[in-house]
């Protein structure tokens, strides 16, 4: 079943210079309910962009992005989001964090101890209950804020590159985390990432962006058993495909960087 | 009492501990610490705790934290000192200097004979009534507005261009017109600080929710506030620093224009006391009335600071 419909969507940005740029071009994807979507492309794509347009805080400047059939006009807990940098309230611990949203959905008092209780457990989070967020390391906060996005029980979870500042053990420890969550409690993810391995890791489909103008240049399917092992052949040659059709995309085909470069900056004036 | 308290902050002689049952997973853990394999299940966190703290060298006796607390106000037992001698000794070469520049126990014996004739209290109470009636005038009308001015851009513009032409006339300029209005009073008074104060703490909240981090407003939104639940729970928090701050400002300045203020027009108050006391040639009180502002603007400001912590218990430290 269909639940997010993306048709023709187009953004333009007006640069600081007051120039309108075009940050996305025609994109259209679909995404299936509780399927894993990624969307992977080198910074400048316009992967955020897509992401704000999916949560709401911005409205695109041609076409349409619908969730269940209705068109997105403003963000809400249906869509909830984890940041890259967490945006965990400093003011509140922990417990007050992952309340949030219940608190605004005006869920009853017991019901909203009972399922922070239970996504406080389920992220690994017991015994940290009346920390601040600056009391956390980077991955714990990273928890909470799944946690928080999570308790909502939201339709789909957006995520923006959440683990893009986690060193490199503890990411591959949430990937695996996230995905057990995922498992346990089937939702839709739309999953933003630069990583293509995390992507191929984790996702069921992946869109791969290109840039200027951003744009959805292929999606691709991946149908390897869970839990992926990066090393398994299939899963490699999957990754290096995927890898060179990006970087042709990005510096030109077979050409070194540095010229292609040059010819870009030609082609540009 | 504090030599108790400090036994209590040292750490048990090691000999004790050694012998002690308890000791068992503490001596694992000091064992690992010295660089023999380290066991595969991690110590309890109660054990390590405890390692942490036979790492730290124990904090020192109570007596010895206020002694280096004292000794590093050493400077300003220094300038006393300096005042003292220049006044006592200097008269023998200059005679005038008993007037013009009287030593601190001068100051101290006036703040005596004023406290016996019961006048000082009057003063010193009356001074902090109109500082803290008018910075809490300030501070009411002020947040709010600043907040709003941050909040939303539309009411900036509008607000702005009347509040930055206001803005730069000093509050002793306010002082004939507003004698006019209010007559010679505490009223009067009022006002002035309140117009000192006002601004600091107006731009200060205003710039406080201006800053808001962005990502902080969309994860609000993104969970589903409403714009009124959105203000109180991530505005107001993330402006909460800069609104102390500015309230500290603001009575800072509100603190200095009370002395103006009273030092024109003023039945009473520590200004009055300096004003008073120039035209009797007394210049003990006046240093007494100086050194008074001086302790009170700091007390203040300290206890807007524990304020501050109470109210912020998150931005502790930072």
């Amino acid at each position: 079943m269909t639940q997010v419909d993306v048709a023709n969507v187009s953004k333009v940005h007006i640069s600081m210079k007051g120039e309108p740029l075009l940050a996305l071009l025609d994109v259209n994807f679909q995404v299936e309910k509780n399927e894993f979507f990624s969307i992977v492309g080198p910074s400048g794509c316009g992967k955020t962009t897509l992401l704000n347009l999916l949560a709401g805080f911005e409205q695109p400047t041609r076409g349409q992005l619908k969730v269940g059939g209705e068109v997105i006009s403003a963000p809400g807990w249906e869509r909830a989001v984890v940041f890259q940098e967490y945006a965990l309230f400093p003011w509140y611990t922990v417990v007050q964090n992952v309340r949030y949203g219940l608190q605004r959905k005006r869920v009853p008092d017991a019901e909203q101890k009972r399922l922070v209780d239970h996504y406080i457990g389920l992220v690994g989070l017991r015994g940290f209950e009346a920390r601040y967020p600056r009391e956390l390391s980077g991955g714990m906060r990273q928890r909470v804020s799944i946690a928080r996005a999570l308790a909502v029980n939201p339709s789909i979870l957006l995520m923006d590159e959440p683990f893009a500042s986690l060193d490199i053990q503890t990411r591959e420890y949430m990937q695996d985390e996230l995905l057990k969550i995922w498992q346990s409690e089937p939702k839709t993810v739309i999953f933003i990432t630069h990583s293509i391995d995390e992507a191929i890791k984790l996702s069921d489909r992946i869109a791969i962006m290109a840039p200027r103008p951003g744009r959805v240049e292929e999606i691709k399917r991946v149908d390897f058993e869970r839990p992926r092992d990066p090393t398994d052949p299939a899963v490699v040659h999957l990754a290096a495909e995927v890898k060179l059709w990006l970087r042709q995309q990005v510096f030109g085909a077979s050409k070194p960087a540095g010229e292609a470069g040059r010819s870009e900056k030609a082609s540009a004036y | 009492m504090t030599e108790a308290r400090s036994r209590a902050l040292d750490p048990p002689p090691a000999g004790g501990r050694e012998h002690s049952p308890a000791a068992a997973p503490r001596h694992g853990a000091r064992a690992a610490a010295a660089g023999a394999p380290q066991p595969r299940v991690a110590a309890t966190s109660e054990a390590m705790a405890e390692l942490a703290r036979s790492m730290v060298p124990p904090p020192p006796p109570a007596w010895r934290r206020a002694l280096s607390r004292i000794s590093r106000l050493w400077l300003l037992v220094a300038f006393v000192v300096a005042w003292q001698l220049i006044s006592t000794y200097g008269q023998r070469i200059n005679p005038q200097l008993d007037v013009m520049m009287p030593p601190p126990t001068a100051v101290v014996s006036a703040a005596v004979d004023l406290t016996e004739r019961g006048v000082l209290m009057t003063h010193v109470v009356d001074s902090l009534k109109r500082v803290l009636l008018a910075v809490g005038a300030a501070t009411l009308l002020g947040v709010p507005l600043g907040l709003a001015m941050g909040w939303s851009r539309r009411f900036r513009a509008a607000v702005d261009p009347l509040l930055e032409f206001i803005r730069p006339i000093p509050p002793l300029a306010w002082i004939p017109l507003s004698i006019l209005w209010f007559g010679i009073g505490d009223l009067q008074i009022v006002y002035i600080i309140f117009l000192a104060a006002f601004f600091p703490v107006v731009l200060n909240s205003m710039a406080g929710a201006r800053d808001v981090d962005t990502y902080l407003v969309r994860a609000g939104l993104s969970l589903g506030a409403r714009p009124r639940e959105l203000f109180v729970t991530v505005v107001l928090p993330a402006a909460l620093p800069h609104i102390f701050t500015g309230m500290r400002i603001g009575l800072g300045i509100g603190w200095m224009a009370l002395v103006a203020g009273e030092l024109v027009a003023a039945p009473s108050g520590l200004g009055y006391m300096i004003n008073n006391a120039r035209t009797l040639f007394r210049s003990d009180y006046i240093l007494l009335g100086m050194v008074l502002i001086g302790v009170l603007g700091l007390v203040l400001d300290y206890l807007m600071r524990q304020a501050a912590r109470i109210v912020m218990p998150w931005h502790r430290g930072q």
